[in-house]
């Protein structure tokens, strides 16, 4: 198994990680993880089922202690400043996280008060992101009305509310059809553009890797890679990311082709 | 630190006034969002509303019925006059919703802490004491709202406070909620195994409510058995429930007062200190080599 890092970066990390490890018991999630990204970057953070990427996420997102190494956003540790950093963090979950018996309006609106916005503000809010993920015409409906492409948005619409400058996406795309998946990954790349917010989107789906993407490699707990997809492939002797990711987690190719596509 | 960072350029997005802490709107704001989302659940369950009532009705109706003639209740404070035993059991009743419900949502705040509504309040930039706290307060409001619905299906079954102790009753039923629910939350973060709600009900609500002084005073328990009487008297909810017997004819029992308010004090601050988001997750994993 080869290990590949490359890459430099001027100015402060969006997002550092440093010498994690986690345990669930006596099973290791994560092993001596550590790797950092620049703001305003779109991060594929790709793996497997079992990586390790969610358990990454639950310690990025202060879910769970950081017990061995250390994970800063913008410089405020998880551990020692949560609030600082989860402020400037949103995240959406792999696993459905909207409440079903409330509307779009109300679950919108609680997620502004966790964040301490509340009244016109929070509505003003809501109304524009609404607009901006092309679900204004939804606001009063039940979110158990939704499909899953739109709960989806409606979720990315609620992680931007408090107007974060890092979104951690975990497997957005997860039980989306073809189509629904294109449309949150382009506008999720759109907002990396346009509003110069960092993305640290995880995956397991290869094809959602860009070749001007940076790339973070997880294989049962371990970091493979990290850079730029060019340099991953090239530092690997690959013709593609796919072949690349291949080789360095040691899969033979039609588990790579069924697994990570 | 051997991290690798990425290359990428410098966003010239301003950070959303992150640099100012919040103050005490932004902690009003974030509680009133979380009372709010959890009077709008209730309301839209309704089968949880009903569910919530029949217990103690049913209780009411049929149990404290029956049992009248059986279970005779002497002049003892607060009571000046002999009283109807559906009127003796109406503070435990009340007890017993505080009871369950607040044993209820404590319970799937632990189990549910890897599930999306927990999630989605724990990332919340506010310090996690004060999200569970509100949590709680949320959970107790809820309850206390079955209280009064209860005590007005009771009114009009005949079983009446007087009218000043609806009002003194409250605080009364504010802080032997949080107590409750302070305990289930504690309960739930210390026991591993305990997985379901129905082994809570076996080991926990059970013993609590019959071991006090809701069904029966405590006089004919210390008559009947001295050893049931000391184990009542070392049940927090024996307390709460004289608390709220007191208050509905306007008195304070003090020892009650005291010891809810220290368990109370003891309960959270354990909860608050015990409470681990990955626990529950933590022995699913080992159990049954999930996706990490």
């Amino acid at each position: 198994m080869q290990h590949v890092k490359t890459g430099e970066m001027n100015g402060p990390a969006a997002l550092e990680v440093a010498a994690v490890s986690y345990s669930y018991g006596t099973k290791r999630a994560l092993s001596d993880v550590s790797f950092a990204i620049a703001p305003g970057t779109f991060t594929v953070l790709l793996g497997l089922n079992g990586a390790g990427k969610t358990t990454l996420f639950s310690l990025i997102s202060h879910l769970y202690n950081t017990r061995h190494g250390s994970i800063s956003i913008f410089g405020h540790d998880i551990g020692r400043a949560s609030g600082e950093a989860l402020r400037r963090v949103g995240i959406v979950f792999q696993a459905r996280t909207l409440d079903l018996d409330l509307s779009v309006y109300q679950n919108l609106s609680y997620h502004a008060s966790l964040h301490g916005i509340g009244g016109r503000e929070a509505r003003q809010r809501i109304e524009a992101l609404l607009q901006s993920v092309d679900m204004s015409d939804r606001i009063n409906d039940k979110a158990r009305s939704l499909s899953g492409g739109q709960m989806r948005r409606i979720e990315i619409a609620r992680a931007l509310l408090h107007r974060p400058t890092l979104l951690l996406l975990d497997e957005a795309t997860v039980g989306l059809d073809i189509q629904s998946r294109a449309d949150i990954l382009a506008m999720i790349r759109k907002l990396v553009e346009t509003d110069g917010i960092g993305v640290f989107w995880a995956t397991h789906l290869i094809d959602e890797v860009d070749d001007g993407d940076h790339v973070v490699v997880l294989h049962k707990g371990s970091l493979l890679a990290n850079g730029g997809v060019t340099e991953i492939v090239s530092a690997t002797g690959s013709s593609s990311i796919r072949e690349a990711f291949t080789r360095l987690a040691g899969l033979d190719a039609a588990t790579a082709a069924g697994a990570a596509s | 630190m051997n991290t690798q960072p990425a290359t990428g350029a410098t966003t010239t997005r301003p950070v959303n006034a992150a640099s100012k802490p919040f103050g005490l709107r932004s902690y009003l704001v974030c509680l009133k969002g979380i009372l709010v989302r959890e009077g709008l659940r209730f309301l839209n369950q309704r089968e949880r509303f009903i569910s919530s009532l029949v217990r103690p009705l049913l209780w009411l109706f049929i149990f404290a019925a029956g049992f009248r003639q059986v279970l005779g209740v002497s002049i003892i404070p607060p009571y000046k006059t002999y009283v109807l035993y559906e009127v003796y059991i109406s503070p435990g009743l009340c007890g017993m919703i505080l009871l369950f419900s607040g044993m209820q949502s404590s319970l799937s705040m632990v189990y549910d802490r890897e599930m999306g509504n927990m999630r989605t309040l724990l990332v919340s930039p506010f310090p996690r004491w004060y999200l569970l706290v509100s949590k709680l307060l949320a959970g107790v409001t809820v309850s206390i709202a079955q209280v009064y619905v209860f005590l007005a299906v009771a009114w009009f079954w005949g079983v009446k406070a007087p009218p000043i102790g609806y009002v003194f009753v409250l605080p009364a039923l504010f802080l032997s909620g949080l107590m409750l629910c302070g305990l289930g939350m504690f309960l739930s973060s210390m026991i591993k195994q305990l997985e379901n709600f129905s082994g809570v009900m076996n080991f926990v609500i059970f013993p609590m409510y019959f071991a006090s002084p809701a069904l029966y005073p405590l006089w004919r328990i210390q008559e009947s058995s001295p050893l049931l009487y000391q184990i009542c008297l070392a049940n927090p909810f024996t307390y709460a429930v004289e608390l709220i017997r007191f208050a509905f004819y306007g008195q304070v029992d003090w020892i009650s007062l005291v010891v809810v308010a220290a368990c109370t004090a003891v309960f959270l601050a354990g909860a608050i200190i015990a409470y681990d988001p990955s626990r529950g997750l933590m022995n699913r994993k080992q159990d049954t080599g999930g996706n990490a």
